[in-house]
């Protein structure tokens, strides 16, 4: 099984388009030709909130960058609401992995949330009193507000992560791609995180997320991608969360099939 | 020593070259790329022989396109090294201007007969001669002017583009989600860079520019983490060490007995004094800052 929805389900409910959020067809991705994700095969519906988990390496982030158009496809399609990612690109939002900035940077946290309000400000534009005001509203979602002129250095890493999330409210896009907002982070801010994905869910936004810790997967995603180059399997996580899908997923790595086992039994709590 | 309108001169075009190196040199920095202007400002060689075999002058204007061109090629053929040789970026610049500076220099010495074009000129600059060159009525050195578009042209640029050089040095990927394509943005400050470095260091010789890029940029990120500051710190500053440089030239030799130094030699000197200094006594994370603090919360 490797869609969770068939196209034709999904009615159109007039506010939204009625096309899926994202569909990706026969996505093929490889670096120097070794193939990184092979035959990939999506649909995921409106108002998910979907976990991608795979051991490393499985290609978790290239299927993101790939969706993002930030690096080149050997072969597939994907839609964004039923286009392509140029004509869509302003309903996706985009929280990269914290590691992939220097965080030394010279600009305050209230800026890098601004930052998501670039695009509807357009080239040469400046940030206004109105993107200030949007960039305030997201740190304060975030529950950070306080913390706006402080330089970005000086903020905890949980900290920082919630400072991108924020930039990602700034955008206030419908269909967000987030790799692994939960790594490194303080329990309040993971509790923080869950919540604001949870009203995001709330008000039709989806969001894709990359994810590591198996334990809480049943209990923070009602949609999983299972993926190690291939898509493993992909639906309702209560329908594809269970031991054999993540035997095929995991191989035979055997720590990690045993934090899957610790998995399954809060699986069968739930 | 006594000072006269030329000594005044000296410093204006200094400072013009230190405030003209700023932006772009702010930029390099954050971007973790800090020597591409030295690549630039040697690998840039060429373009200007090529330019002067084939005009057959030393007028600036054919030099400073030949040499505008080349150094963006630079910054192009760094980015395939790099790509397709599967080689780390810095490796890749060492690769593209060494070879190219080698091939300036083969061309300039194959037509050293015919022509009167000094590599040590390229390197050291000429800035004590600089009001030896007036224009406007022998009001302005041509310099002062040279390098004063060159400043205009980057502010301008930094006004222009501030949010998107912002956002696509602190965060490509985002950039290019949010539509701002980061390569463009590359490419454009290569250009600024490949520019201001020709203007500059035709004044000032090619190390000079290399100092003025980085190392106040350097001091002012000692100094403080906001980037409208930063660029403005980071201007005072080149300005301050081109003034004491050319003033250390002539007076700090005669103490030991010598006659006067180089003024851009001096003038970089300057500005890794000013970098010592505040790595030593920096508000945030200064060594003696640091060691005054722990000892007054000892005490």
């Amino acid at each position: 099984m490797k869609s969770f929805v068939d196209k034709e389900t999904v009615a159109p409910d007039g506010e939204h388009p009625a096309e899926l959020p994202l569909t990706v067809h026969d996505l093929t991705v490889s670096y120097n030709q070794k193939p990184v994700i092979w035959d990939v095969e999506l649909n995921i519906p409106e108002g998910s909130l979907v976990g991608i988990v795979g051991p490393n390496g499985a290609g978790k982030s290239t299927l993101i960058k790939a969706c993002l158009n930030l690096i080149p496809a050997n072969s597939g399609k994907i839609e964004i609401y039923g286009k392509s990612y140029q004509e869509n690109r302003q309903l996706v939002g985009y929280v990269p992995q914290r590691e992939s900035v220097d965080w030394d940077f010279p600009v305050s946290a209230l800026d890098v949330v601004a930052m998501g309000t670039y695009r509807q400000l357009g080239w040469f534009k400046r940030v206004g009193k109105k993107q200030k005001q949007q960039a305030m509203e997201a740190l304060d979602r975030v529950g950070i507000s306080h913390l706006a002129k402080r330089q970005i250095s000086q903020l905890s890493g949980g900290q920082q992560q919630r400072v991108f999330l924020a930039r990602a409210l700034a955008q206030d896009a419908m269909l967000y791609f987030m790799d692994e907002p939960f790594s490194a982070v303080d329990a309040a801010t993971e509790e923080a995180i869950i919540v604001l994905l949870k009203e995001l869910r709330s008000r039709g936004r989806t969001c894709l997320v990359v994810h590591h810790d198996l334990a809480t997967v049943s209990k923070y995603f009602d949609h999983l991608v299972m993926l190690n180059m291939r898509v493993v399997a992909a639906g309702p996580t209560d329908e594809v969360f269970t031991e054999e899908n993540l035997r095929a997923t995991y191989g035979g790595k055997l720590s990690v099939l045993d934090a899957a086992a610790e998995a399954l039994k809060n699986v069968k709590h739930v | 020593m006594s000072w006269s309108d030329w000594d005044t001169w000296i410093v204006i075009v200094g400072a013009l070259c230190a405030a003209s190196c700023a932006i772009p040199g702010c930029f390099l920095l954050l971007r973790g790329m800090s020597m591409m202007g030295d690549a630039i400002s040697h690998a840039v060689l060429p373009g200007i022989a090529i330019a002067y075999l084939l005009t057959e002058s030393r007028a600036s204007l054919p030099m400073f396109i030949g040499a505008a061109i080349v150094g963006v090629l630079t910054a192009v053929f760094t980015q395939w090294v790099s790509r397709f040789g599967n080689v780390d970026r810095g490796a890749a610049m060492g690769i593209v201007f060494t070879t190219l500076f080698a091939a300036g220099l083969l061309i300039l010495t194959q037509a050293a007969d015919k022509v009167d074009l000094d590599a040590g000129c390229v390197l050291y600059g000429a800035i004590e001669s600089v009001p030896m060159d007036m224009v406007w009525n022998d009001s302005v050195p041509r310099a002062a002017l040279v390098v004063g578009s060159s400043f205009l042209l980057n502010l301008l640029f930094a006004f222009l583009f501030y949010k998107e050089l912002r956002v696509s040095s602190f965060d490509a990927e985002l950039a290019d989600t949010l539509g701002f394509s980061s390569g463009l943005m590359h490419y454009l400050l290569m250009t600024i860079v490949a520019i201001t470095t020709v203007a500059a260091f035709e004044v000032v010789g090619s190390i000079i520019v290399i100092a003025m890029l980085i190392v106040p940029p350097a001091t002012a990120f000692l100094l403080t983490r906001r980037l409208s500051v930063l660029l403005l710190l980071r201007v005072v500053i080149g300005m301050l060490s081109s003034a004491l440089g050319h003033w250390a030239s002539s007076s700090v030799p005669a103490v030991f007995g010598f006659s006067q130094t180089t003024s851009s030699g001096m003038m970089a000197g300057a500005a890794g004094f000013f970098f010592l200094l505040a790595w030593l006594f920096s508000p945030q994370g200064g060594v003696i800052t640091k060691r005054l603090k722990r000892r007054s919360q000892s005490a």
